[in-house]
């Protein structure tokens, strides 16, 4: 073997393992992440964290009650204005829609989706807080929300349109109308696909902070209705984090655990049902 | 699928009806006195169970802002709003807003040294000279002359301020702008600043925790903070030459002369004050309630608070290390919450 | 069960199929409006958006014009806004980022495209998702309280031993700063580059690799310099992808990056960004012109991910096609 075989063959082996190397070091820090929230985390969730408000400033016992429902009825309202109109405006690109219109549609939505979510927060706030004269869980809702549309719009469009076409020349001939068809033939097919799509979206937003800085501001006690001010788990773990009290950092920490358990659990089951579900056979 | 929804909209619904007659007034404003707000609205909303005063400590600069756009019911901040400020209020809104001291508080200036766990003295020119950018060590003559007996490292000092909007900033460097002239000149004073140097934290809390977690540095917060985190910090030389450290003592010596000469809208500061024993970094921090209230129940509710924070309430500073109020200063304040509509 | 929905019998010309009617009737046309409906208010929405940031900027635009993006004074008190010390940290740590994230990425990349079994592949291609779903403020978190200490501890006075004769390398090691900023970042942007170069990788013809190993390159040869070049594009791609989302990182960022409005050639200085100094600031801005500065940098912020992004997408798609032979070669 020549010398200079003899290099390329190294250089070859050595870049390679290299590559290896760089896989290592990005997975690893998954695993570095989670095993510093669980380490710092686990140790400090207890029943107070769940089930107690916070308690005034420098005192300890407190926990984040409020912000775990806070962030649950912020969710609920984004998932009641970002699946909607992802849903449905997505069944318009697949189904019913020209060229023009798809286009656009379809460019604002990849817009929409790449505003940085600071700049969702000035638009909400601009939005509802200001003309309501309101911090509020609505604003905070609807900001979350609207970071929901683009990515529930695109990946419900696309597994609409994976549907294979077959299906829906069956339906007709059978006599369904369009509507019905896509009610009853071609969604059901598609369900698994958009199930995911919703469920990545919402894991998305779930972990969202920005946006609710200037929305929904943070409350110590439990907030009324929808139009107070609301605590979220997010925030919450931004202002205790930068804090100095140690019982805060212990919170912090702690709700960063339950937040990162529940978007991880979110992801991989979204996975799971995709992966498993292969609802018709492709063409 | 039909379940969930329905769920889904029993909770919507429970969520609105659970909570129908508690009544929830929002305050935002500084962080100064936010460990005695969070104290006293949690102590008021125990008494009033269907009363929820939410209060979010995001600086007097965004205190003043909310206050005036709207956004929230009443407003706190540490550097009192200034003319044109009120005229914009005015302007936008029809009636005025009201001033209310809470209580007497104090920047001090804190610390964090490797190795010296001593009180430190610091001269009005040094305090200037540091956060100029034209101090940048601890063994600075400016600084060791006046700490004789403690060993200063060479190392660079780690000036730290805050990065919003802040009341604590206002007192700071009204305080500053009053003993140095190139300060108010270079800087001025306001709740936010062109700062020549230092890292920037938000919020009182920040401040303090960027502090405690890095050596060499030094920042103002207020007493409180200091305290409740254990932090080191300084004496200040006041107008008659002594080195007073901040507490309940010293700040209320600052207030007494402003106490008896106490203007009608309740604007006064009180930094570089006169007497032998005041602590030159005091202040009062206030809250801004409107002239005028819509809603009734808010405006009653809100004025109940006050006439409780008042009375009862001043019980609860010194254990925070806040300073009562003079009592010259709470009668008037009672009267004046009669213009409150 | 099935009506019939042939000629409808109001005796119309024959070629007219179903009249508006009947389509109405069978719900065809409320559901196309209705989810037209749906679909335009996500255009409105976004349309809503940009004119919103324009407006709310005008004051600011006409009294500073060009000169905000050359200023570096941000004042408060004597109103006057520059934008410069915001752009100079949003681009300090995202080229920081990038410099670190696109090695490691791309590395990684070609390990899970060119190298490990697909199951291997695919198992850590799910890992790497998964980092991608990590929230800011976690990272946020971590950079707090692991990273900064390291850094201060550690890692920034090595480097001042070892590299203070670089201008990059000078000043009192914080722990915070453009560095830090700059490595979170880079963590938080590998996926995207991982993800998106394997995509396109993997869509890389087979005969290219073969063409080339069958001329006698060695597998990295082949890899290196058949393959990638092939993909280049999409790799491309991938990395402006990830500067858009560096640059739009808000908290994580805001939490390590010392939130000074300074312009350092060190590396070590503490910073500002623009998303950061829009979150420390906007819900207090004292007056309109520094709100409407704030939301003029939101507006400069939104325009130069909104181009990053197009470029992003143009650049994928023309490598996909590319590989799958729809393109040109």
């Amino acid at each position: 073997m020549s010398p200079r075989l003899r290099w390329r063959k190294f250089v070859s082996g050595f870049m390679l393992t290299m590559t290896g190397v760089c896989a290592f070091v990005a997975v690893s820090v998954l695993f570095v992440i989670l095993g510093y929230l669980v380490y710092h985390g686990g140790t400090s969730i207890s029943w107070n964290f769940f089930t107690k408000l916070p308690v005034p400033v420098g005192e300890t016992g407190g926990g984040m009650a409020n912000a775990i429902l806070g962030s649950a009825k912020l969710l609920l309202l984004a998932t009641l204005v970002g699946v909607p109109i992802g849903f449905l405006g997505a069944i318009y690109l697949a189904e019913f829609s020209g060229g023009a219109t798809a286009f656009v549609v379809r460019y604002a939505a990849d817009l929409l989706n790449g505003v940085p979510s600071i700049v969702i927060g000035i638009f909400a706030f601009a939005l509802v807080v200001h003309p309501f004269k309101h911090f509020s869980t609505l604003a905070g809702g609807f900001a979350l929300g609207l970071m929901m549309i683009p990515i529930t719009l695109r990946s419900t469009e696309e597994f609409l349109r994976g549907v294979p076409n077959a299906l829906r020349e069956a339906a007709m001939a059978l006599g369904a109308s369009k509507w019905k068809t896509i009610a009853t033939v071609i969604v059901p097919a598609a369900y698994r696909g958009i199930l995911t799509a919703v469920l990545l979206a919402f894991a998305r937003v779930a972990g969202e902070t920005a946006p609710l800085l200037f929305t929904a501001l943070g409350n110590q006690f439990w907030s009324p209705g929808w139009k107070q001010p609301t605590a979220s788990l997010p925030v919450m773990i931004y202002t205790y984090a930068l804090a100095p009290y140690e019982d805060w950092h212990r919170q912090a920490w702690a709700a960063g655990l339950v937040l990162l358990g529940l978007i991880l659990i979110i992801n991989i089951v979204a996975r799971a049902i995709l992966s498993r579900g292969i609802a018709v056979p492709r063409s | 699928m039909k379940r969930i929804t329905g769920m889904l909209l029993v909770a919507m619904v429970l969520a609105v009806v659970l909570w129908a007659d508690t009544l929830s007034i929002t305050g935002a404003g500084a962080t100064f006195p936010y460990p005695m707000y969070s104290k006293w609205f949690d102590e008021y909303h125990e008494k009033n169970a269907n009363l929820e005063i939410n209060y979010q400590s995001i600086g007097s600069g965004g205190g003043i802002r909310q206050v005036t756009e709207g956004t929230v019911d009443f407003g706190a901040t540490d550097g009192p709003m200034n003319d044109e400020q009120l005229k914009a209020y005015q302007d936008k809104h029809g009636f005025g807003i009201l001033h209310f001291p809470t209580v007497l508080g104090a920047d001090v200036p804190a610390y964090n040294i490797p190795g010296v766990t001593a009180e430190l003295n610091f001269t009005p020119e040094a305090l200037a000279g540091i956060f100029l950018g034209k101090i940048t060590k601890w063994n600075d003559p400016a600084i060791s002359g006046v700490n004789k007996g403690v060993a200063l490292p060479g190392n660079d000092i780690v000036v730290v301020h805050r990065s919003e909007g802040s009341g604590t900033t206002y007192i700071w460097t009204d305080y500053l702008s009053k003993v140095s002239d190139e300060w108010k000149t270079k800087v001025g004073k306001g709740a936010s600043v062109n700062w020549p140097a230092g890292l920037g934290a938000k919020g009182n809390e920040s401040v303090a925790g960027t502090i405690k977690n890095t050596p060499n540095s030094f920042g103002y917060v207020e007493l409180i903070y200091a305290i409740q985190n254990n932090m080191p910090y300084g004496r200040v030389r006041n107008s008659s030459g002594a080195f007073i450290k901040a507490d309940l003592a010293s700040v209320t010596a600052a207030a007494a002369g402003a106490a008896k000469n106490m203007p009608d809208d309740f604007r006064v500061s009180i930094t570089d004050a006169p007497g032998k024993t005041a602590y030159p970094i005091s202040s009062f921090t206030w809250l801004l309630v409107p002239a005028k209230f819509s809603d009734a129940t808010k405006r009653d509710a809100i004025k109940g608070f006050v006439k409780w924070m008042l009375a009862d309430g001043q019980n609860y500073t010194e254990a925070l290390s806040y300073a009562k109020l003079p009592k010259e200063v709470v009668a008037k304040e009672l009267k004046a919450l009669n213009n409150v509509q | 069960m099935a009506t019939t929905t042939t000629t409808v019998s109001s005796g119309g010309p024959v070629a007219r199929s179903r009249s508006f009617l009947s389509r109405l009737r069978e719900g065809d046309e409320i559901a196309s409006m209705v989810t037209f409906l749906f679909a335009a208010s996500v255009v409105l929405v976004t349309v809503l958006l940009v004119f919103e940031l324009w407006q709310g900027s005008a004051l600011a635009r006409h009294k500073f014009g060009f000169n905000f993006f050359r200023t570096s004074v941000w004042d408060p008190i004597f109103e006057q806004f520059g934008a410069l010390p915001f752009i100079y940290g949003t681009l300090v740590t995202a080229t920081v980022s990038l410099l670190i994230a696109v090695p490691l990425g791309i590395g990684a990349a070609i390990f899970l495209a060119e190298l490990a079994p697909a199951r291997v592949s695919d198992t850590l291609e799910f890992f790497i998702d998964l980092l991608a779903a990590v929230p800011s403020v976690i990272y946020g978190v971590l950079g707090i309280f692991i990273v900064v200490p390291l850094m201060r501890q550690y890692i920034q006075p090595a480097l001042k031993h070892s590299l203070g004769f670089l201008p990059l390398f000078q000043g009192p090691a914080y722990g915070v700063g453009f560095l830090t900023a700059g490595l979170v970042l880079a963590i938080m942007v590998i996926p995207y580059i991982i993800s998106v170069s394997r995509e396109v990788l993997l869509s890389v013809p087979r005969d290219q690799r073969e063409a080339a190993l069958s001329l006698g390159a060695t597998r990295w040869e082949s890899t290196w310099k058949v393959v990638v070049p092939f993909a280049r594009a999409g790799i491309f791609g991938s990395i402006f992808l990830a500067l858009a989302r560096a640059l739009g990182e808000t908290m994580a960022v805001t939490m390590v990056i010392g939130n000074t409005p300074t312009i350092s050639a060190s590396l070590l200085s503490p910073g500002y960004s623009i998303a950061a100094v829009i979150a420390n600031e906007f819900t207090e801005a004292t007056g309109e012109l520094h709100t409407q500065s704030l939301i003029e940098l939101g507006l400069v912020l939104f325009i130069l991910t909104f181009i990053l992004n197009g470029l992003a997408r143009l650049l994928i798609v023309a490598t996909s096609q590319r590989g799958s032979g729809t393109g040109r070669a």
